[in-house]
C-alpha cells in the first residue's frame, strides 16, 4: 500500500508543484542566468560577460544605498508597524478599564469602531494611498503645512519628500499608516482565541496592563506576530515599497539617493535604462538579501510552542 | 485547546514552516527578478519581408500597396486623433493595404517582448514614461535608417526633398552617431521661461534680458509678497530648460556641445560656473517659491498659475498640461533664457527648442517603407496642421502655422522661434544620457544647489564626477556631437 499511497500524494502535488516550477523557480534560474550576460532588454542578442555585472554592482555606490535603504526598510517597518498595531490592539481588546458587570477584558470605549476606523486604509489601493500622502506632503499647500500654519506654526515648514534627511521617513511613515489596520484586525483575532480566564488571573495576581501585555498577551500571540513580521518583510523588500518610491520622491529616489530602495533600482536598470542584464544581477542580490531576512527571523523567532 | 502556532504538526514545524515561507518570499521577489525574464528572447526570425514596390512619383518610397502596415502609437498628452486622422490618408492612398493602428500608453509592456521575437511593428511612436531607451536601440542594430524618407519627395512640393521642409535640429536629432537617421521627432518644443505677461504687465516690467534686471524683478515682485521663480522641486530635471541654454548663451554653443560628449571638465566652464551661481543667487535672496523643492510638476504648475510664482522653466506641453489652472487672462508667453549681461556669446533670444515624440521604424518591420510612407504623410501641411489645431503644439514641419488660430502660449513660443533665428540651441544630454540628466545632473546636482543644500562650486564639482563616470562605464553607449 505504501507504494500507492506516495503515487496518491504525487498526483496531488504534480500540479501545483510544477506550476510552482514553472512560475517561480524556472525565472529564478533564468535570472540567475541572465545575471551573467549583457543582455539589455531590448534585442534578442546577449553574451556571456562572466562576473563583470557582480563587480560592477559591488563598486556600485548606488546600490550600496538601496540597499542599506531596503535593510532599513526590512528592520524598521517591521518593528513601528507591529509594535503599533500591538499596542492598537491591546487597547481594542483587553486594555479597557473594568466596568461593573462587564466581562473581565474589555476594549477602551468605543473600540469596535476603532477597529472598523484602523482597517480603512487597508481597503486603498497602495497606489492611491501614495498619490493621497504626495499631495499630503506638498510643501506649498499640502495638508501638513497647512495644518502646522493653522495653528500659528508659520516658521515650521519643512519640505518633506524634498529634504533628503526625512524624505525615507515620510515614505515609510505611508506604509505604516496603510498596514498597520490589517495587524490590528490580525492582532485582535490573536488576541481574541486567548481564554478570558488567564486574564483573570492575572489580574486576581494584580497584573497591572503593562505586566499583562508583556507577561501574557505577547508571548501567546507570538507566532501570530512572528508571522506579521515575514509578512512585513515582504512588503518593505518588494512591490510595496516600490510603490511608494515611484510615486511620492524627488526623482524618484532622491533627493540625492536618499530613498532609492532595492526593487526601484532594478526597475531603473531594466526599463530606464536598458540594462536589463545588470537588473537581473541586483535583483539576484534582492533574492539573497530576502531569504536572509526570512531565515534570519524563522531563527530569532524560534520559541517553544505553548499549549493552552 | 488551542495553540499558539497555526500548524498543529508534531514536531520541526519551525523548520518546515521556514521552508515554506522562505519560498513564500522568494514567490514575492519573483516579480522583481523573473518579469525580467518574461520577456526573454526566444523568439525566431522573420525574415518574410513584404516585397517592396514599384517606386512612381506619388509613391516615392516604393511602399507595397497590399502589403500590411502596423502602426503603434503612445497615446499621451497628445492623444490618438492626429495619428487616426493621418491613417486614414494612408488608407485612401493605398486602398488595398490593411493598415493595423493601435494606441497604449504601454509602449514598452507592449513592444518589448515583440523587439525581443524579432516581431515589432511597422512605425512606432516611442514616448512617454515607457519609452525604450533609443540608444540601446540603435546600438543593437534594431531600427531602420529613415535618410530614404528624409531624401524623398515632400508630400506637398515634389521638388523639395523632406529633409529641406523640417525645422532646424530636427535631422541632428534622430542621429546618433554618424550620418544614420534613426528618429523622426514630430512634435517641436520650445523650452524656456514660462510666465504670464499680464503678472509682469501688472509689476511694469518687461522680461529682463540680463540677470541683474532678473534680479530687479524678482525683488519688486517679492515685495508684492510674489515669489520670483518656481520649478517642479521633485523633478529637478525641468531646470536645465532655461539654464541649458543660458549656459549656451553665456559661453556659446561649444559649451553645451563639450558637456553633451561628457569632455573632462567640461562642467568647469566659467560660463557654466557664472549660470550656476547666478541660480544660486535666486535661492540666496529668497526669490524661489517656499517649498519649491517639495513640489512635483503639477504642483509647482499649479503654484505659478495661481501667481504665487512669476516664472517657472518648462517646456512648451505646459500649456496643455495645466490648461485647467491657468486662467483665461493669464496671457502666457514664454522667453528665451535671460543672459548675464553684455558679454555673452549670444544675443538674448537664443533658445532651446527641439523635437519630441519620437517616431521610429524597427529594423525588423516586416513593411519599412509603409512606416517611412505613413510619416511622409504625416509631415505634409495638412496633417501637420491639423496636429498644431488639436494638440496646440508646433510639429517637425516647418510652419503650418498660418491661417489656424493660434493660443497664447502657442504664439508666443511661435514668436520666441522667429526672434531666435539661427541661435536654437539642442543640448541633447536628456536623450543622450538619461540617468545622467535626470537622477545625476537633475537631482543630485541642481536639485540639491536650488535647495540650498549645495554650493555652486559642490554642485559642480559633484556633476563633473557623475559625468566623468558616465563617459568611463562601458556599459553606456557614448555620444558626440558631429
Amino acid at each position: 500500500m505504501q507504494h500507492g499511497k506516495y503515487r496518491f500524494i504525487v498526483g496531488f502535488l504534480a500540479v501545483p508543484l510544477g506550476l510552482y516550477v514553472l512560475f517561480v523557480i524556472w525565472p529564478f534560474i533564468q535570472s540567475i542566468y541572465y545575471s551573467f550576460t549583457d543582455w539589455t532588454g531590448l534585442s534578442p542578442e546577449f553574451k556571456m560577460v562572466g562576473f563583470d555585472n557582480y563587480s560592477r554592482m559591488l563598486d556600485d555606490d548606488v546600490f550600496w544605498k538601496s540597499l542599506w535603504h531596503s535593510l532599513l526598510f526590512a528592520l524598521v517597518l517591521p518593528l513601528v508597524t507591529i509594535g503599533f498595531a500591538l499596542f492598537l490592539a491591546f487597547m481594542i481588546n483587553v486594555g479597557g478599564r473594568r466596568r461593573r458587570g462587564g466581562p473581565v477584558v474589555s476594549g477602551v470605549r468605543g473600540s469596535s469602531f476603532y477597529k472598523i476606523v484602523y482597517f480603512f486604509p487597508q481597503v486603498l489601493s497602495i497606489a492611491i494611498v501614495a498619490l493621497l500622502f504626495a499631495f499630503a506632503y506638498n510643501p506649498d499647500s499640502g495638508a501638513i503645512n497647512s495644518a502646522f500654519k493653522a495653528i500659528g506654526l508659520d516658521s515650521v515648514q519643512p519640505l518633506w519628500l524634498g529634504d533628503p534627511d526625512l524624505a525615507l521617513w515620510c515614505v515609510m511613515a505611508v506604509l505604516v499608516w496603510s498596514t498597520v489596520g490589517f495587524f490590528v484586525v490580525l492582532f485582535s483575532a490573536g488576541m481574541a482565541s486567548i481564554p478570558a480566564e488567564l486574564y483573570e488571573a492575572a489580574l486576581l495576581d494584580g497584573a497591572n496592563r503593562v505586566n499583562t501585555f508583556f507577561r501574557l498577551t505577547l508571548p501567546l500571540l507570538w507566532d501570530t506576530v512572528q508571522s506579521g513580521w515575514v509578512y512585513m518583510g515582504i512588503l518593505a523588500l518588494g512591490a510595496e515599497s516600490f510603490a511608494v518610491v515611484q510615486i511620492m520622491t524627488t526623482g524618484p529616489g532622491g533627493p540625492d539617493y536618499s530613498t532609492t530602495v532595492m526593487v526601484l533600482y532594478v526597475y531603473q536598470k531594466a526599463f530606464r535604462d536598458g540594462q536589463a542584464a545588470y537588473a537581473t544581477t541586483i535583483g539576484v542580490a534582492l533574492l539573497v538579501v530576502t531569504l536572509a531576512f526570512a531565515a534570519i527571523v524563522m531563527r530569532l523567532g524560534r520559541r517553544e510552542r505553548l499549549e493552552f | 485547546m488551542g495553540s499558539t502556532s497555526a500548524h498543529n504538526g508534531r514536531e520541526s514545524v519551525g523548520r518546515r514552516d521556514l521552508i515554506l515561507r522562505s519560498a513564500a518570499l522568494g514567490l514575492v521577489s519573483v516579480p522583481a527578478v523573473g518579469f525580467l525574464s518574461a520577456c526573454a528572447s526566444s523568439g525566431g526570425d522573420s525574415e518574410d519581408k513584404a516585397e517592396s514596390g514599384k517606386k512612381t512619383k506619388a509613391n516615392p518610397l516604393g511602399v507595397n500597396d497590399t502589403a500590411q502596415m502596423e502602426f503603434v502609437l503612445f497615446d499621451g498628452g497628445f492623444g490618438k486623433e492626429y495619428a487616426e486622422d493621418a491613417v486614414k490618408v494612408y488608407e485612401q492612398k493605398f486602398p488595398k493595404a490593411s493598415v493595423k493602428f493601435s494606441a497604449t500608453q504601454k509602449i514598452q509592456t507592449t513592444l518589448q517582448p515583440r523587439f525581443n521575437q524579432g516581431t515589432p511593428p511597422d512605425l512606432i511612436d516611442n514616448s512617454g514614461a515607457e519609452q525604450m531607451d533609443m540608444g540601446v536601440l540603435v546600438g543593437k542594430k534594431q531600427l531602420a535608417d529613415l535618410t530614404p524618407l528624409l531624401d524623398a519627395p515632400s508630400y506637398d512640393d515634389p521638388a523639395k526633398k523632406v529633409r529641406d521642409t523640417l525645422r532646424p535640429g530636427i535631422v541632428e536629432m534622430g542621429q546618433f552617431d554618424g550620418d544614420p537617421v534613426w528618429i523622426m521627432y514630430y512634435a517641436y518644443t520650445v523650452y524656456g521661461v514660462w510666465y504670464s505677461q499680464k503678472a509682469l504687465d501688472s509689476l511694469d516690467e518687461q522680461y529682463p534680458e540680463t540677470w541683474d534686471q532678473m534680479l530687479a524683478v524678482c525683488e519688486k515682485a517679492k515685495k508684492k509678497g510674489m515669489a520670483g521663480w518656481t520649478y517642479a522641486g521633485k523633478y529637478p530635471y525641468y531646470l536645465p530648460f532655461s539654464l541649458f541654454p543660458m549656459i549656451g548663451k553665456v559661453g556659446g554653443r561649444e559649451v553645451l556641445d563639450a558637456i553633451d560628449n561628457l569632455e573632462p571638465n567640461a562642467w568647469k566652464h566659467p560660463a557654466v560656473k557664472a549660470c550656476f551661481e547666478a541660480y544660486y543667487e535666486l535661492y540666496k535672496k529668497g526669490y524661489i517659491l517656499r517649498g519649491t523643492p517639495g513640489l512635483d510638476h503639477i504642483q509647482s504648475q499649479t503654484a505659478w498659475a495661481k501667481g504665487k510664482a512669476l516664472f517657472i522653466p518648462n517646456g512648451s506641453w505646459v500649456e496643455n498640461e495645466s490648461a485647467n489652472v491657468i486662467p483665461a487672462d493669464f496671457d502666457l508667453a514664454v522667453s528665451g533664457p535671460t543672459g548675464l549681461d553684455s558679454s555673452d556669446k549670444l544675443p538674448f533670444g537664443a533658445i532651446w527648442a527641439s523635437g519630441g515624440e519620437p517616431f521610429i521604424v524597427p529594423a525588423k518591420a516586416k513593411n519599412p517603407s509603409g512606416g517611412m510612407e505613413q510619416l511622409r504623410i504625416m509631415l505634409s501641411e495638412a496633417s501637420s496642421k491639423n496636429f498644431t489645431s488639436k494638440v496646440k503644439s508646433l510639429t517637425a514641419f516647418n510652419g503650418g502655422t498660418d491661417g489656424i488660430e493660434l493660443t497664447p502660449g502657442l504664439k508666443s513660443g511661435v514668436a520666441a522661434l522667429d526672434k531666435a533665428g539661427d541661435n536654437v540651441l539642442n543640448p541633447r544630454l536628456q536623450d543622450w544620457y538619461v540617468q545622467l540628466n535626470k537622477e545625476q545632473v537633475g537631482v543630485s546636482g541642481l536639485g540639491e544647489m536650488m535647495a540650498g543644500r549645495l554650493t555652486p562650486a559642490e554642485a559642480i564639482k559633484k556633476i563633473q564626477g557623475f559625468a566623468d563616470t558616465a563617459a568611463k562605464d562601458s556599459s553606456i553607449k557614448h555620444y558626440k556631437h558631429q
